[in-house]
């Protein structure tokens, strides 16, 4: 991608949850849109819409973004995943294992947010303490309130892997 | 949704430079995305191109120039938390870096964008100005230099011309014996008020020689408080002794505004408040205490 200019549309390819995909998108198009509405992933919500709540989280090359807020062309050439590729198979992911454990989930609307954000802050810090939790998750809203299960199952799922 | 726009991803400043020139008054220059994408959304801006400045090499540098340090734009909020320049030259900086709004703006947004948006609500623009910030701006092949006072004007309004660039701000890193502390407090998203204070002492440690105050958010631009002179050739001892009086004379001194963050008699009384805890946590750091101080919706740096 050299070119300086680019039409209003362009050919993105990128890689989400293991598989590659091309399409062609309007220069303006949402990420979380384009993971919606063109491939059906609708794991990531859209709820506030201004980055704030992190309903919408999804992680490209493994750094949580808000998907309302984030052109889809700049996803080109780029790993996105979404909750949907956190289980494999039947087997879910030890996070998601972790949060059915302690009880993490009230609603569920903001769960595939705080999975991913959760995912990331694993993947930088493999056995956070509470505190690191709290404020790696600051930006991820749960209005049932349920944070303090949150927590617990981040903190559980980190302490496992600690001595290994 | 958003309006339909067409995207230009120039590799050099030369070229970014000639879009905006060939696009003036349609465009605007996009990097992260997270201030502008909003007022796309909301339809605040409507421009028909966007600039993505994102491709230019070097932009996002941090590098030392002449007992500075140069933060390029295009560098994320995480970038700073991350850079070992600015840990070594400017601590505090990847420190507030880390609080700044939440792990996914600070994933995407950048520092020149922060800076160039001018919200009020803004940690790095209150932070920058005690470090004495300056802003490179571009303008077909010639540089200027802004100090950070002047660049920002008022709310969202900068001294930015429309066909300039915002290519790094220019921090001087405190010197010696300096102890320093940024509080932020608040319980929206954006913080309500900001403070950062930085006290640096004579060999024998007694003495304030330099001070700098800045307060944030409460009014439409950070400011620096008129008060450093009254903590300048007076021992630490005597400022803490005296730092009931000398917030509210600085609270005196700002020129708060009403928003959804407060009134302004709220913010200028908050302001009051947190230069007091402000003044007694670095007095605390600086006799080697550790100010483990807690205190609702407020974040110690």
């Amino acid at each position: 991608m050299s070119d300086i200019r680019t039409p209003s549309s362009s050919s993105v390819s990128f890689r989400v949850n293991g598989q590659m995909v091309t399409l062609d998108l309007p220069v303006h198009a949402l990420l979380l849109d384009v993971l919606r509405d063109r491939l059906g992933l609708k794991g990531a919500k859209r709820s506030c819409d201004i980055q704030v709540c992190g309903a919408c989280t999804v992680l490209v090359d493994g750094a949580p973004v808000s998907a309302c807020t984030y052109l889809a062309v700049e996803v080109d050439g780029r790993v996105v995943s979404t909750v949907e590729g956190l289980a494999e198979g039947d087997a879910l992911h030890p996070l998601q294992e972790s949060f059915i454990e302690c009880g993490a989930v009230q609603c569920g609307f903001c769960t595939s947010g705080m999975l991913m954000a959760a995912k990331a802050l694993l993947d930088e810090e493999p056995a956070p303490t509470a505190e690191r939790v709290v404020a790696y998750l600051r930006g991820n809203l749960c209005r049932c309130t349920g944070y303090r299960k949150v927590i617990d199952a981040v903190v559980a799922c980190g302490r496992p892997r600690a001595g290994t | 949704m958003l309006r339909p726009f067409a995207l230009h991803r120039p590799s050099t400043l030369h070229d970014a430079g000639h879009l905006l020139d060939e696009y003036k008054g349609e465009s605007a220059l996009y990097a992260g995305g997270t201030e502008l994408l909003l007022l796309l959304k909301e339809g605040f801006l409507r421009p028909a191109h966007l600039i993505d400045v994102k491709r230019v090499p070097r932009l996002n540098d941090i590098v030392v120039e002449d007992g500075s340090v140069l933060v390029g734009a295009t560098a994320t909020h995480r970038t700073i938390e991350r850079s070992p320049v600015l840990g070594i030259s400017c601590p505090i900086v990847p420190a507030v870096a880390q609080h700044v709004a939440n792990v996914r703006v600070r994933n995407v947004g950048t520092v020149g964008g922060n800076l160039a948006f001018a919200d009020p609500h803004s940690d790095l623009a209150t932070l920058f100005l005690a470090l004495d910030g300056r802003i490179m701006l571009w303008r077909r092949g010639v540089e200027r230099e802004v100090p950070l006072a002047d660049f920002v004007r008022g709310p969202y309004e900068t001294a930015r011309q429309e066909d300039e660039i915002v290519t790094a701000v220019r921090l001087f890193p405190w010197p010696a014996r300096t102890t320093a502390t940024y509080v932020k407090y608040g319980f929206h998203e954006r913080p309500t008020l900001g403070i950062a204070l930085a006290l640096t002492l004579d060999a024998d440690a007694r003495t304030v020689v330099e001070a700098r105050l800045a307060v944030g958010c409460v009014g439409p631009r950070p400011e620096r408080l008129s008060i450093e002179s009254e903590l300048r050739g007076r021992t630490l001892v005597e400022v803490l002794a005296d730092a009931d009086r000398l917030a509210s004379a600085a609270a005196e001194s700002i020129e708060p505004v009403d928003d959804l963050h407060g009134s302004a008699d709220y913010k200028r009384d908050m302001t009051r408040v947190f230069v007091r805890r402000a003044l007694a946590i670095v007095g605390a750091r600086a006799a080697g205490r550790d100010a483990d101080v807690r205190y609702p919706h407020t974040v110690v740096v």
